[in-house]
């Protein structure tokens, strides 16, 4: 990105330069994407290859007797074989999050960029405010919130909303909230960020030719603002998959997500089937990310 | 960005006639590094075995010139009192301080142990390659002591400079399987694990079979995600000896949580974050530890200790020096020092666990006359006679029983 960002306002010259030896271009670029390159070297390179390796390893070592690598592929059959269903749930709790990010999170980014007046920027404080406390005093709340014989269960309860043996915390939907609340933020920001640079005068010249508001929200509005809601999506669905902070403390056995059997496996000490997950998690993410973005397109996204 | 578009095409356009895109270039640059870096790379991990020797792995000790100690323990696991200064209240450990003034030694207390698994992740790696950790002490509970024991991660004790140990330790913590002189490891605190209920919103649960079988109880229950706690209960469920099992009896009990787990009867499986949930009544009962329930009767008298039908677990913390720890004698000194009557009293007063020094208890007649007679404190033999360890593992059957553990409890 650096280089193009470096080379971006000169692209006439540039053009013009093209018949001149590929020397000239310099190597500044290069040095200024050094400490870049160092960085994701020490922090992504290494302990990508180190989590690969682990899940290469033969789960019959341990801490004592050291792991030897034996390639062992077995591993990655054995996660997937035992872990499944905690795998389809987390990418299904993760989507259900997303769509309530969206559902909840469009009209808000839509109210901040064109109706909020002067209170844009209070309203764009409050969107972040929560991320002035910790994510887990943030969860903790909902515990509070949700719990059992809490304002809103006894409220459910009186209007018969929900059974007297009811209960909304360590169900699938507390967890699905929690997510959804977490990643909320992520959603609002990268769609203000897009809808706030549409030009309001293209929707109303939607208007004076016929479009009713629907029509034009969907043909000049909603297209426009796809950049904003691609990264949103990426930005919520991406970390709510892996989560498992919510799943821990607002779930059950029973809604255990693959975040926390990774963090279980690794405690007990299986680190080769645990690294095996893990692999299998990224794959799985970017193999989706790859095809949505096929699919969405990020030309936008930049 | 996109009125830069043009300026971008035409940039790329010039780019690519020279053969190679900026984006082409650093992906095949980037995957061939890749495929040619990553086998050799794979190839050469694996992992050196962990276990050291005391020819291995050998430590000094600077104690002599060095007045100083790094003591990690458990939250909440210390006396506390809040005292002002300049018209400001300050956090102070007297008993810590005390022994600060009478040695002179400057003693750095982190409360860095949450978890033992999770402790044993942290240091590891620097046991494992005989690397310092940077602290002096840890205190960590019996099997996981174990565990680094047998991997010869800790340093042996002096007894010489463990006058007060020797002397007061209480009969039945003098001699365990993995430690049988006491050579590596000083208890610290011990606990009972029990049934904890609160009286507003469920009556009393008398046996750990009823806490998991109780209809009105469903969904309102959580058990320990300690292993060891929580398995010795299943084991006793289904007949078998928690002291001395064989394989197939594990897997029965195992098999006997995963029913409990699949009715719907388990909500959760905590490490100490019940106590939030039975405080709320958001959980009515549960497995627990003895001391945090006396901690939490002092601000909620609803909350009850019972002693289950089946036993109780019985196990303690113990304090450690690690391989490379620069202080060993300094550590010997405090291990002491909190093995005087008067200073364990004054402990066990505050942490409310079961207190394994002789001659606290008369101590305690002058703090705190209330908690003499509390056999969660001192405990007597007839008391005793009910609780039960958790039978020593190795290394590999541990893992492979914490992994079984761990699949139960997260399906």
């Amino acid at each position: 990105m650096s280089v193009s960002a470096a080379h971006l306002g000169g692209g006439e010259q540039q053009q013009a330069a093209a018949v001149e030896p590929p020397q000239k271009r310099g190597v500044t670029g290069y040095i200024l994407l050094l400490p870049g390159a160092l960085w994701l070297t020490i922090f992504f390179l290494v302990p990508t290859i180190t989590l690969v390796s682990t899940s290469l390893y033969d789960p019959a070592g341990s801490v004592e007797t050291g792991y030897s690598m034996t390639w062992h592929w077995q591993n990655y059959v054995d996660g997937i074989r035992d872990y499944g269903v905690q795998f389809g749930r987390s990418l299904v709790y993760a989507l259900l999050a997303t769509v309530a990010c969206i559902l909840l999170g469009y009209p808000l980014a839509y109210a901040i960029a064109f109706k909020s007046g002067r209170w844009k920027n209070l309203m764009l404080v409050l969107v972040i405010a929560p991320f002035f406390t910790s994510f887990l005093v943030r969860t903790l709340s909902w515990q509070l919130l949700l719990g059992d014989n809490g304002f809103l269960v006894e409220t459910l309860k009186t209007l018969q909303l929900l059974g007297p043996d009811g209960h909304l915390l360590a169900t699938p939907f507390a967890v699905v909230t929690g997510l959804t609340y977490n990643f909320l933020p992520f959603m609002v920001l990268p769609l203000y960020a897009s809808l706030e640079k549409i030009d309001p005068r293209l929707v109303e010249a939607g208007h004076d030719l016929y479009a009713s508001p629907f029509t034009a929200f969907r043909k000049i509005t909603l297209p426009l603002s796809m950049p904003g809601l691609v990264a949103g999506t990426l930005l919520t669905f991406i970390p709510a998959a892996g989560d498992y902070i919510n799943a821990e403390l607002l779930g059950t056995p029973t809604t255990r997500m693959i975040g926390n059997e990774i963090q279980d496996l690794f405690g007990a000490g299986a680190y080769p089937v645990a690294a095996a997950l893990s692999v299998t998690l990224m794959a799985v993410i970017v193999a989706m990310v790859f095809l949505y973005v096929r699919r969405a397109g990020t030309e936008e996204l930049v | 960005m996109s009125q830069h578009r043009s300026g971008l095409d035409a940039l790329m356009a010039t780019v690519q006639t020279r053969g190679v895109s900026r984006r082409g270039f650093l992906r095949g640059a980037s995957l061939s590094a890749l495929a040619l870096g990553s086998p050799g790379l794979l190839a050469a991990c694996g992992t050196e075995g962990a276990k050291q020797t005391a020819e291995s792995c050998v430590s000094k000790d600077l104690s002599a010139t060095e007045k100083m100690l790094n003591f990690s323990n458990w939250p909440e696991y210390i006396d506390v009192a809040t005292k002002k200064v300049n018209g400001q209240k300050v956090t102070t450990l007297p008993t810590l301080e005390d022994f600060e003034k009478m040695t002179g030694i400057d003693v750095e207390y982190n409360t860095d142990v949450n978890d033992n698994a999770e402790f044993f992740a942290k240091v590891r790696n620097q046991l494992g390659a005989c690397e310092p950790t940077g602290r002096d002490i840890f205190v960590l509970t019996d099997w996981m002591a174990a565990r680094m024991v047998s991997l010869g991660w800790i340093q042996e004790l002096d007894h010489a400079n463990l006058p007060n140990v020797d002397a007061n330790l209480v009969e039945n913590l003098k001699s365990p399987a993995w430690d049988p002189n006491r050579d590596h490891s000083v208890p610290w605190q011990s606990g009972l694990t029990g049934i904890a209920y609160n009286a507003k919103y469920t009556g009393e649960v008398g046996s750990m079979e009823e806490l998991l079988t109780r209809a009105d109880l469903k969904g309102k229950v959580s058990l320990l995600s300690e292993m060891n706690d929580t398995m010795l209960f299943m084991l006793r469920i289904t007949g078998a000896d928690p002291e001395k099992f064989t394989d197939e009896e594990f897997g029965v009990a195992l098999d006997k949580l995963q029913e409990y787990v699949d009715s719907g009867q388990i909500r959760r499986f905590t490490g100490n974050d019940y106590v939030r949930d039975l405080n709320a009544g958001n959980i009515a009962a549960c497995e627990a530890w003895s001391g945090d329930v006396i901690a939490m009767q002092y601000d909620n008298p609803d909350i009850k200790f019972v002693i289950p039908e089946e036993g109780l677990g019985l196990w303690s913390d113990n304090m450690l020096v690690p391989n490379k720890a620069d202080h060993k004698a300094n550590a010997e000194k405090l291990m002491d020092y909190y093995y005087d009557p008067v200073v364990a009293a004054r402990l066990a007063a505050w942490v409310n666990y079961i207190c394994p020094v002789n001659g606290a208890q008369a101590a305690m007649e002058k703090i705190d006359a209330s908690l003499v007679e509390n056999p969660l404190i001192f405990p007597d033999a007839e008391f005793l006679s009910n609780a039960m360890a958790f039978m020593d593992l190795d290394e590999k059957t541990r893992q492979q029983y914490e992994q079984d553990f761990s699949r139960v409890i997260g399906s």
